[in-house]
């Protein structure tokens, strides 16, 4: 673990964009505190521009609402949606890539096709559908980021443990008799993490985006303040109010590269293989 | 030598400019207009088709006998005068002479009897239910009309407007499936411009009716309805000159002031009087906290009107003071119980109540920018005085299913008033208008003896001093009981180039506007 911490702390992008999500994270926690007051309650005039009052110093929006106090609550729904979403489309594509690799043939088979299938439907496509059925609401958007995301981590897992199948060490399990269960749970997949982890922490930037995206379209949950929404709510009025779309937009920006660029850390900071190349 | 030309290029338009310039007192005769029409309508045939973009642009081709000016008086357009019983029965039209139909047959009084007796009350619901109070309508000559009614019925008059009693020919349609009838593709009026062409998704074209009746009029050429289906594309289409005429609803409220701001943008309010939409939040009546008339009246005194007023609808329209919207007829603001913004009696009223913190659902209008904000602000408005509300997302669709299906709590809603409360606000109201499947009639629920009756003496009385009364008594009613928190008189504002003169001059606006218009 120190390994990897060293490895992880040489590179000075990584650490970057770990320092950037760790104030993201910090934002979003300490919003309720720096914002006590709801992010839609309207406190000033509409359209004011930034920095002209201390009180709301990113501006107003079109119905005077705070642009500063909406980003920070903003990212608590980010966050909160792509790291739940995250895991919803974890909870999927582990099992199923887990049991694909581990059992082959015609399981194998089944599962792959299974999982071609999501992935042949553009998934933003297929993501503004669920959501438009399922009515606009926080738990439609988290299930649909997670359904359009799974495929790829069911692949992954699927040619991970598929490597690992042949190994000895699985081999030796069978034999002494431990259950598939135990096998997959216990041996292989502990075995496979590290690309896992790496991809996760890539689908929570993808699922950020996603969710600004649906937002954006309208299809967030109208209760709930978050980034793209705000840029959605400004589209309209870009010409006359630049900083309703620039501020959340930068946000997301800097948000999903600064995850990105953590991930990639993570990615060559798991892999000892890869770390001699880089200083 | 090309400077040169151009110099003396200019100097002779300026000099033409000038000496033209006093000449050009009157109406200038000629030029077309560039108007959007939003959305696309699916015919223009205003007899069978009644959206409100269909009038829009089928109201300069079809006439209805009278034209009403912005205070709803009636003026003479087909019929040049008209009288009606002292007793208040009988309504007789003289039409005017010498008018053909754009197709060169003469107009006369037995298509005013077949398009009111026959072809109106067939396809248009909200025509036939007026006209059943007609009892019988004949033509002693050629150029008079006479419709006898079997009770008194106070709005007939408003009904000779060109979008609800529209005149058809009835030599085309006599003995066809008026539906199907291929007329309906190149519709055949008397109106000051003719049916050109209607590239679909493109624009329709219409022009200039050479043989009007009325001498002069019109003065344009030709109108190019442009079909535009983004509001943005639209407000650039207005800034680069492309359209000339943005009539109301066709940019985003937001757009309206910068637009109304840019160069050469004139903005008017007016043309809306006949309809006046009015918006306002409905409560249901049958089930849950919205039955109780506290809750509905601490709702009322949560919403703060002026700030939506000001912020979301630019100052254009009225803030509602009751059921009755600015410009319809019998209004009386002094009988009306006011909620103006007042948390504080909100709270009070929820506290002593017991309101226990039940989630409001409310499948907000999804009609764009303007209405998701306004239900934002509502809710933040409720949400101040402790009311919880759980904001909906829906498509049209959706909502008007939700509303038919009663499945809400409160929900904003705008309707037409048709200038008379018997034409368009007592369907809102009256016990015997409520159906299920239909997001326009009385989907509160609300249901009350005194104001059925109240509005059907009101629809019947005779005298108007009779049916004042009335009226006023059924506003006073409504707005103790808090029936539905009214919000804004709205009015739709028509942004122009400036140079497009007297565009808008009668109750009904572009609808009927473009036989006076004329472009510097």
């Amino acid at each position: 673990m120190t390994g990897f911490w060293s490895r992880f702390r040489r590179r000075r992008l990584a650490m970057i964009g770990l320092i950037v999500v760790a104030l993201v994270v910090a934002l979003a926690v300490a919003a309720p505190y720096l914002y006590p007051q709801s992010p839609w309650k309207m406190v000033q005039r509409p359209f004011l521009p930034p920095f002209a009052n201390a009180m709301v110093p990113l501006g107003t929006d079109t119905l005077g609402r705070n642009v500063a106090s909406g980003l920070a609550h903003g990212a608590q729904v980010s966050l909160l949606i792509g790291i739940v979403s995250t895991l919803v489309a974890l909870a999927v594509g582990v099992p199923i890539g887990a049991i694909a690799g581990y059992f082959g043939g015609l399981v194998d088979d089944l599962l792959m096709r299974f999982t071609e299938f999501f992935q042949t439907v553009p998934s933003f496509a297929l993501a503004i559908v669920l959501v438009a059925i399922f009515q606009p609401s926080l738990v439609s958007v988290v299930v649909a980021i997670g359904v359009v995301g799974w495929p790829p981590v069911a692949r992954l897992v699927r040619g991970e443990v598929l490597a690992q199948r042949r190994r000895e060490y699985v081999e030796a399990a069978i034999l002494a008799g431990q259950s598939h269960f135990t096998i997959i749970t216990r041996q292989i997949l502990p075995n496979v993490v590290s690309p896992i982890v790496v991809l996760a922490s890539l689908m929570v930037a993808t699922a950020i985006l996603l969710e600004s995206s649906l937002s954006f379209l309208g299809l967030g949950d109208p209760s709930v303040m978050s980034w793209g929404y705000m840029i959605g709510a400004a589209r309209t009025v870009v010409r006359q109010a630049w900083w309703l779309s620039f501020f959340p937009g930068v946000a997301i920006l800097i948000t999903v590269l600064a995850i990105n660029l953590v991930g990639e850390g993570l990615a060559e900071a798991l892999d000892p293989r890869s770390s001699r190349d880089h200083h | 030598m090309k400077a040169k030309l151009l110099g003396t290029l200019a100097t002779s338009l300026v000099l033409a400019a000038a000496l033209a310039g006093p000449a050009l007192a009157g109406p200038k005769e000629g030029g077309r207009a560039n108007v959007v029409i939003q959305p696309e309508p699916p015919g223009i045939m205003t007899g069978i088709v009644q959206n409100a973009p269909a009038q829009m642009v089928g109201g300069n081709i079809f006439e209805s006998l009278l034209r009403f000016d912005t205070e709803l008086k009636p003026h003479p357009q087909l019929a040049t005068s008209w009288e009606i019983s002292p007793d208040g029965l009988t309504y007789t039209f003289k039409l005017h002479p010498g008018v053909k139909w754009h197709d060169g047959k003469p107009f006369t009084s037995a298509d005013v009897v077949f398009s009111a007796d026959k072809f109106l009350r067939e396809t248009n619901p909200r025509t036939r239910a007026s006209l059943s109070h007609v009892e019988s309508i004949t033509a002693p000559d050629d150029l008079t009309v006479v419709f006898k009614l079997k009770e008194t019925f106070g709005p007939f008059i408003r009904m000779f407007e060109a979008g609800t009693l529209p005149m058809v020919p009835k030599h085309i349609y006599e003995g066809t499936d008026f539906k199907t009838n291929p007329a309906n593709n190149a519709p055949i009026g008397t109106g000051p411009f003719k049916f050109g062409e209607w590239v679909k998704g493109s624009h329709i074209r219409l022009v200039k009716n050479p043989d009007y009746y009325e001498k002069g009029l019109p003065h344009l050429d030709e109108i190019y309805w442009h079909v535009i289906p983004d509001a943005a594309a639209r407000a650039v289409a207005f800034e680069t000159g492309k359209i000339d005429i943005l009539p109301g609803g066709s940019v985003e409220n937001f757009d309206v002031a910068r637009l109304a701001k840019t160069k050469n943008a004139c903005i008017t309010d007016k043309g809306w009087e006949f309809f006046a939409p009015q918006a306002w939040l409905w409560f249901n009546h049958r089930q849950g906290v919205t039955a109780d008339v506290r809750f509905r009246k601490a709702v009322s005194y949560a919403i703060d009107r002026k700030f939506a007023h000001e912020a979301l609808w630019n100052g254009m329209g009225k803030v509602s003071t009751g059921p009755f919207a600015d410009s319809t007829a019998f209004r009386d603001d002094a009988a009306v119980v006011k909620y103006d913004y007042d948390p504080a009696k909100a709270k009070a009223l929820l506290k002593e109540m017991g309101y226990k913190g039940e989630v409001i659902r409310f499948p907000y209008m999804p009609y764009g920018e303007t209405w998701q904000r306004w239900a934002e602000a509502i809710k933040q408005n409720l949400e101040d005085v402790g009311i919880k509300v759980e904001l909906i997302a829906t498509d049209v669709a959706g909502w008007n299913k939700k509303m038919g299906d009663w499945d809400f709590d409160i929900s904003t809603t705008y309707l037409y008033q048709y200038g008379d409360p018997a034409l368009g606000v007592s369907r809102a109201y009256v016990s015997t208008n409520i159906s299920k499947g239909s997001p326009f009639n009385n989907v509160g629920g609300y249901v009350d003896a005194d104001v059925d009756k109240l509005f059907a003496e009101g629809a019947t009385g005779f005298p108007d001093s009779a049916r004042q009364k009335a009226y006023s008594a059924v506003q006073k009613k409504l707005s103790e009981d808090a029936v539905y928190a009214w919000l804004i008189d709205l009015k739709f504002p028509t942004i122009t180039h400036c140079n497009v003169k007297n565009l808008i001059t009668t109750g009904i606006g572009v609808n009927d506007g473009f036989k006076d218009a004329w472009i510097e």
